[in-house]
This record gives structure tokens, sequence and C-alpha cells, in this order.
């Protein structure tokens, strides 16, 4: 006993005649379905190159489209000469001239041989079929398509539409339950037979042929009716892509084919030269009696079709530039940004970069450069701190900055003497760590050596804007994790949320802190703040800041100045 | 309107390559080898001698089948060295590549003529194309698998490729991979926005960018191109190859989070040829905004001519180049 390959050709002839060559030298007699789109010349010359060859012929042809009738109705022509001419055939199974059989012929015709009554064929009911395209699965059998989809795109879908609107059902023949697979299936005599000589033939053929893509559903539906000794499953591998377009393999692909195990592999590109010269050779083949098992390649190509539909978040580039709220992931990873901080503790930078593990920065959008840290003037990637380049697309430079440190939390400070452009942008994004302690602006000012009347303006104005920012980050779009204090209530109980934050930078063994950052020395910051009101500023940014007694004093008295936070 | 607008425009193109057909002569044509479904290449060039043996063999092993190449008035001996080349068709040209809109309109009358149905890739003799599985898959895997999934073209940015140390350091030989000298690159410094009138990507970016134009950055080379298209010839560039009409050919992105298949064009310029090139063409005066790179340039070479910082990237392969996110698989695999 053995298998007969029935064979669907349209195109690359010259790669179907070494296929076929390979199965009919085993003893596997061909029959060959050409297209009637394949010009007579070629055609002739295709059928002489195979004339020396007797378990090869040919059946009478149809011009095939994708996704019409056309397709069962060369099978069905095929197969049937297959079963008349050929008694001895137990299996039959269908291929395409871009098919090409991974295992030794031998190895199929014995697995077949163990398994004389099963037919491998996909067939799954529309429901549980996740890959239709176009949105149609039970439609498929329910409404009429007289209109190619390759060609007239438009009438296909308009004729579709009006079909839904006008609620057109058409009847399901009595006794069929519409199932569908991949259209790559080895069936039995037995089954075959019975499915192409039934006398209810006609009755499902005329539905067939006006059904959606019935080379995927005629024989899978069909088939439930004759046997119940069905594997639910494709002999042949083939992936789809997301448009369901097959995947094709190169010959990059040989290792991956090798040991995939899988009997037969479509599609293959007509030039792998490598491919078909190592599966089609005797020596490159070996016996192994194992399972067919493609599970790597699934994942290869899931790979692919996700990056094809997901992509890799946080990255923009020249083939991917996704819509606002399209991203899928504004920056690739997690980042922390510090407002006030760094006026509020001498030495704020070192001390996060000792405790937090992470990579700290200064203020990257201030005015004159972006202060990277350690003093850099460029940055991984080759980011420039160039304040110019940075500030023509800001959005940019953040997102460059943390795709090109994946794998290392980026800690930054920020605060109202910096370009804001950025401000939207971070508070929007779920991977911002927004962390402020408000007012803390005033500390340098308290602490510099300038004329009041030019602090009281600076002030004023570094209010407005950091009241602006924060009218942002409290907005009901902002998604970033955010947390505000008021200068007043931090300098209070620093410790708790310095814990919170060092814990929030994401290292995996959490450290109690041991090591403090330095408080300045605001005595006198809340004089300097009546002074400002005096002046008739209203600074209320920072909280109530008792005017004589700084509030930590209140809290801890006996403890020295300048305050080291316990 | 505004696609009739667009419309017009790329009349008004094809109608200009027409008119500079004149421009052109022919120094060996010998486009009747070409044969339906040949991967046809297009260059303009100018004393480009030292670079063309390389050239030539890197697009032939990646199986480029003919070479359609303008020869604006060069007298190394470059044209004759390009005329003995049984695969390549050649004219030549004394005319304004400035006029000719920097070679645009000479290629898009030739492309028009010979490509019609054919990819097509428009590079320059110190571009070197890089796509998806290129090591293992000739272009004709990638044209064909474009073929069977319905896209046109194919996006390819460009990377400028820059030495260790001063330019002219290492001299370059001719047949000599460029690649071996200028093997750096920046990895992640480019920034995009979208011109919504032609609908392509504008990327700029990288050395250049962060060394002359730092203080200019609007005025900083683009970087994006579309090199490789199946030519219709309906088709024209519109700037160089940075975008094409009818404008549906630049939608080369994803804009739904997804990513498209890429590549990146590998720009070999900066080697020890580029003072003797910038000091001509700063006379010539014959390049994109009156020189204004070229005059950067030579400011930049004689203050800082090392464009390598601690941050530069080694070229190893196309892989690298999609880990770091620089071109895409895409659904390819």
């Amino acid at each position: 006993m053995t298998v007969g390959i029935v064979m669907l050709v349209h195109e690359a002839l010259d790669r179907a005649e070494q296929v076929a060559r390979h199965w009919a030298g085993h003893g596997c007699p061909v029959v060959i379905h050409v297209d009637k789109r394949v010009k007579r010349g070629p055609y002739a010359g295709f059928v002489r190159a195979l004339a020396d060859l007797d378990n090869v012929i040919f059946s009478s042809r149809h011009r095939c489209e994708w996704g019409t009738w056309s397709l069962v109705q060369a099978s069905q022509s095929a197969s049937t000469l297959m079963l008349a001419s050929f008694p001895q055939v137990r299996h039959v199974y269908l291929a395409s001239g871009s098919c090409l059989p991974l295992r030794p012929v031998p190895e199929l015709i014995r697995y077949l041989d163990e398994r004389p009554m099963t037919n491998f064929i996909e067939s799954v009911t529309t429901q549980d079929v996740p890959w239709t395209v176009g949105g149609l699965d039970s439609e498929r059998f329910t409404l009429r398509f007289p209109f190619s989809w390759k060609r007239h795109r438009w009438l296909f879908d308009r004729y579709v539409k009006l079909q839904r609107r006008l609620g057109v059902k058409r009847k399901i023949p009595d006794g069929i339950v519409p199932h569908m697979g991949s259209q790559w299936w080895c069936l039995t005599r037995q089954t075959l037979s019975a499915i192409l000589e039934d006398p209810d033939r006609p009755i499902y053929d005329r539905y067939f042929s006006r059904v959606w893509i019935p080379d995927e559903s005629y024989y899978q539906t069909l088939v439930r009716l004759y046997s119940n000794n069905i594997e639910s499953r494709s002999l042949t591998l083939s992936k789809f892509d997301f448009q369901g377009k097959p995947h094709i393999f190169y010959d990059d692909h040989l290792q991956l084919l090798r040991r995939s195990d899988c009997f037969v592999a479509r599609k293959i590109w007509p030039r792998a030269e490598r491919l078909y010269r190592s599966f089609l050779t005797e020596g490159g083949q070996i016996m192994t009696g194992a399972e067919p098992n493609p599970g790597k390649i699934d994942r290869i190509f899931a790979k692919a079709v996700e990056r094809r539909t997901r992509g890799r978040p946080g990255l923009y580039m020249q083939s991917r530039f996704p819509h606002e709220g399209w991203e899928n992931g504004k920056t690739c990873a997690p980042y922390s940004v510090f407002e006030g901080f760094a006026e509020l503790f001498d030495g704020f930078e070192g001390w996060l970069a000792r405790v937090g593990g992470a990579r700290v920065h200064g203020h990257l959008f201030a005015p004159d450069k972006a202060h990277f840290a350690g003093n850099q003037s460029v940055y991984a990637g080759a980011l420039s701190d160039s304040a110019k380049l940075r500030d023509y697309n800001p959005k940019a430079f953040l997102t460059n900055l943390i795709w090109n440190t994946r794998g290392e939390q980026q800690c930054f400070q920020f605060g109202p003497r910096d370009r804001q452009d950025i401000s939207w942008f971070m508070a929007t994004d779920p991977n911002a760590q927004i962390s402020v302690v408000t007012g803390a602006w005033a500390v340098p000012l308290y602490r510099s050596n300038r004329n009041f009347s030019d602090i009281r303006k600076e002030a004023a104005q570094l209010q407005k804007i950091e009241s602006a920012h924060l009218d942002i980050l409290r907005s009901g779009w902002s998604k970033a994790r955010i947390r505000i204090w008021s200068m007043a209530d931090f300098v209070e109980a620093p410790m708790e949320p310095l814990q919170a934050l060092v814990d929030d930078l994401g290292i995996r063994q959490k450290p109690r802190l041991t090591e403090a950052p330095k408080l300045v020395d605001l005595s006198g910051f809340g004089q300097f703040l009546q002074n400002l009101r005096n002046q008739g500023m209203h600074p209320h940014l920072m909280g109530d800041f008792p005017v004589n007694n700084d509030p930590v004093r209140e809290t801890d008295p006996p403890r020295p100045r300048p305050y080291v936070v316990r | 309107m505004q696609s009739y607008g667009l419309r017009l425009r790329r009349k008004r193109w094809q109608l200009r390559a027409f008119r500079k057909r004149r421009e052109l002569t022919p120094v060996v044509d010998r486009t009747d080898q070409i044969r339906p479904g040949d991967i046809l290449a297009f260059t303009t060039l100018r004393n480009e001698h030292v670079r063309l043996p390389y050239f030539l063999k890197y697009y032939r092993e990646m199986g480029v089948q003919h070479f359609i190449v303008v020869d604006n008035g060069s007298d190394d001996g470059g044209r004759e060295y390009l005329a003995e080349q049984s695969d390549v068709s050649i004219w030549t040209t004394e005319a304004s590549y400035k006029g000719a809109r920097f070679g645009v309109d000479w290629l898009n009358w030739l492309q028009r003529r010979h490509a019609h149905n054919h990819w097509s890739l428009v590079v320059d003799v110190d571009e070197f194309f890089v796509y998806p599985f290129c090591d293992t898959r000739p272009i004709r895997a990638l044209t064909d698998w474009l073929d069977s999934t319905g896209i046109r073209s194919f996006a390819a940015m460009l990377l400028d490729m820059y030495p260790k140390g001063p330019f002219d350091q290492q001299p370059y030989r001719a047949g000599q991979d460029p690649l071996e000298i200028a093997s750096w690159f920046d990895s992640g410094n480019y920034t995009i926005s979208k011109n919504d009138w032609m609908g392509n990507l504008w990327i700029q970016g990288g050395p250049r960018a962060r060394t002359f134009f730092a203080d200019n950055p609007k005025g900083a080379p683009a970087l994006n191109k579309i090199p490789l298209v199946k030519w219709n010839r309906d088709y024209v560039y519109e700037s160089s190859t940075h975008a094409l009409l009818p404008r549906g050919l630049n939608r080369v992105y994803d804009e739904t989070g997804g990513e498209k298949a890429s590549g990146i064009l590998l720009h070999a310029k900066f080697l020890d040829t580029f003072r003797k090139k910038s000091e001509e063409e700063m006379t010539r005066k014959q390049h994109y905004a009156n020189s204004h790179e070229y005059k950067a340039y030579s400011q930049g070479l004689s203050n800082s001519p090392d464009l390598w910082c601690k941050w530069s990237e080694k070229f190893i392969n196309w892989r690298q180049l999609e880990i770091l996110g620089l071109m895409s698989k895409g659904n390819w695999a």
C-alpha cells in the first residue's frame, strides 16, 4: 500500500518537477493539476519533462483563483483520477507545487501504514477558528460571494454589506455542519471516494461553490459525514502571517525545518537551492521515527507576527512611528523624575546613585545643556548634551535616552528652571515615576546672594511655571505614577517618602536606608517667605512654613543644624 | 484638493524629467540586456572611480542584475571604467547637477524609460544597502516577499558611518570594503517628525547633526530614504530618494504600533576622499542648500575632524542594527 500525491501547481514549474520526480521515484504515484493560467508552451515543456515517469499523470485543467471554488474543482478532478488510475493507493495527500517533503518518503509511507484508517485533516467548527481574514467566519457559509476578493474588492465588500443589511441568509444543506481548516490534507481512499461518489454531491458542490474560500471548508466539512477516524491536524507544515499569507521558507531555515520532524512544508521559496538540494537527496535525510513537532517554527513565526502588529514598546524608528495613543508604551522602560530634591538636599544625585543602584542624571532639560550623569558631553546612543538639539525634539530626546539605556533605570532632576515642553509627555507616560516637592525651587533663591527685587521677580515666575506643571500632573489625562508633597510637609518627615522612592527604583533587594542625604540649612527660610509676602508676592507652593521657627525644630528640638535626616 | 495638487506636482516632475533627458548622452547603452523581472540599480556620480570596484561587487553579490549610471562630468577615468562593465549602462552629462534637482530629474527619466515593472534600487556609490537576512538571502528573496505581500516600496534609513580618528588617517584603496575603515555609527540619537503633506517621515540626527549642526538642528541633513521601489512609469522621486509621488509609496511605516520591515543604507561617505570632495563641492556649489552641508563640514573638519565618541557603536551585521531598533524584520521571518 502506498500514498498518492495530488499536486496543485501554478508557478515555479521547475521546482514542481523536481518534487514530483522525488515522490514518483519512491513509488508514490503523482497526479498533477496545472493551473489553466499557465501558458501552453511552459505547460507542454513541463509535461514533457516528466514524460519518462509512468506513475506521474496530469489531470484536466481548471483556471484557478485564490479563494474560489476552482481550487476545489482542481483537487476533485485530480483526486478522482488518482483513485481511478492507481488502485494500490490507500492514502491521498494533497500538496502544492511549493511543498517540500522534509522526511524520507518511506518514513511517511510507514507512518501512514501504521494508521491505515486515519484521515489527517484539520477540521474545526467556525466558532473555534482564530485565523479568518476579513472578519468573515460563519458568514462564509451563509452569504453569497459572486465577486472576486482579489480583483474586485470594492464590489466584494459592498455586496457583503448589502447582504448583511438585508439579512439575507443562505440555507446550509441538511446534515452538514460547517468546519474549516488548512486546505492541505491527507485522506484515506475510503473517505475520499465516499466524498467524491456521494449521490448528494451535486447538492453539496452547488452549495460550496458559492461559499467563500471553499478549499478551506469543503473537505473539512464533508469528511465529518463519512469518517469518525479523523486526526484534526495537517501533516503539512504551513504557517500564515497576520494577513493570511503563507510564510515562506528560505535556505537559512534548513536546520529549523530538519528539527521540526514534519513530513511536508510549505511554502518554499523557489530559489531556496540549499533546501531543495538537502531535502531531495538521499544522503541528507535520516529516519527518525519522531512525531512532527513544529513548536519552534510556530514560535518564530508567532514572534514575527507580533513584531508586525505590536512592535517593540517605546521604539520610534523609520518603520514604526505610532500615532499618539497607539504607542503600546510611550517609552520602553520605567524611569524616575525628581523635582525639588536636588534643591533640598546637598549632594542628592550622588546619594541616590549610591543607594538606588540606578543611573542618576542632573537636570536633563536645563536651559544651558543636558546634564548627563558624570557630566558627559555625549551619552548612550551618542546622544548629545546640546540644548538646541534636545529642544529641537524633546520627546525624541527622552524616548531615545530611555531606549538607549534599556536594562538600566534612569533618574533625572526636573524643575521650573528647566524647559517645560516635555511636561505633558512625561505626565501621560505610565513609565514615568514623578516625585515632586513643591516650592523647593525657592531654596536656591533663599541661599543666593542677590538683590531681593530680582529674587522676588524670579520667585513669582518660577511659581507660575511650577503651578502650570502641577496642573498637568494633576490633570485627568496624566498616567504617570505621581507623588507630590509640599515642601513644608516634606521637611517635617522626609525619611518615609525617601524610603518609598528608593523602593520604587525597582532594585531587587530593597535596602533599608542607612545613609541619608543632607538636608540644606533652612533656618530663616520661613522669614524669607514672609519677606516675599511682604513684597506683595504669594508663595503658596511650599505649604505652611511658620515665620520664625522652622518646622523641623518644633518636632525635634534637640537636633543640631544642619539637619541630617535619620 | 490636496491630492489634486500632488497629482499636478507629479506631472510637473515627469515633464521636467522629460525635458532634462536631452542633457543625457549615452556612453554605453546595454539596456536591451534587461530581462523581465531583473533587479536594477540606479546611481548618479561624479569622480568616484576609486569607489566603483567595491560598489559594483557589493551589489552584484546581492543580486542586482543591471546598473544604470548617470555620470556628471567625471574626469578621473571612472566613466571609462564603467563603460567596460558588461552589466552597466551609462549616460554622461556636463549639465548642472543642481539644475537637475541634484540628479533626480535624470534618474526619474531613466527609471521611467527602463524600470517599469522592475524592482529598482536608487543608491549613491557610497551607500550600501542592508536588509533583514541580507547575509543569507539575496535581494530577490526580499523583492519576491514584498511582491507576495503587495508592498511596493521599502524604506532604508541613511546611517552615517565614520572611522575612529581623523578621516584621512587610513587611506582608502580601490576594491577595499569602505566599512573596514568607516565602521562606526551613532545608534540612538535620531529624531523623527511626520510630513503630513507628502506622508513621509523626516528623520534627522546622527554624527553630522551632533557635530556639524548642533547650533542649527533644523538644517541637519534628512536621513529618511526609500531606495527600493517596484517601479511604475507613473512614479517619480520628489526630492532625492527621501520621498516619492504618488505619496502612498511613502507609507513605509506603521502608525498603530506595529513595525513594518525596513533596511539601512550604510553611508560610507567619511573616508580620506572626503576632504578633497568637500573642497571641490565648495567651489562648484552644486549641492543641496548651496553646499550648506559641505560648508559646515569643511569648518567642522578644520576644527574637530573626529566624529568618533566613546558611545559610538561598531558595525557588526544587520541583526545588530535590528536589535538597536534602527531597522526591523517586520513580519518577515
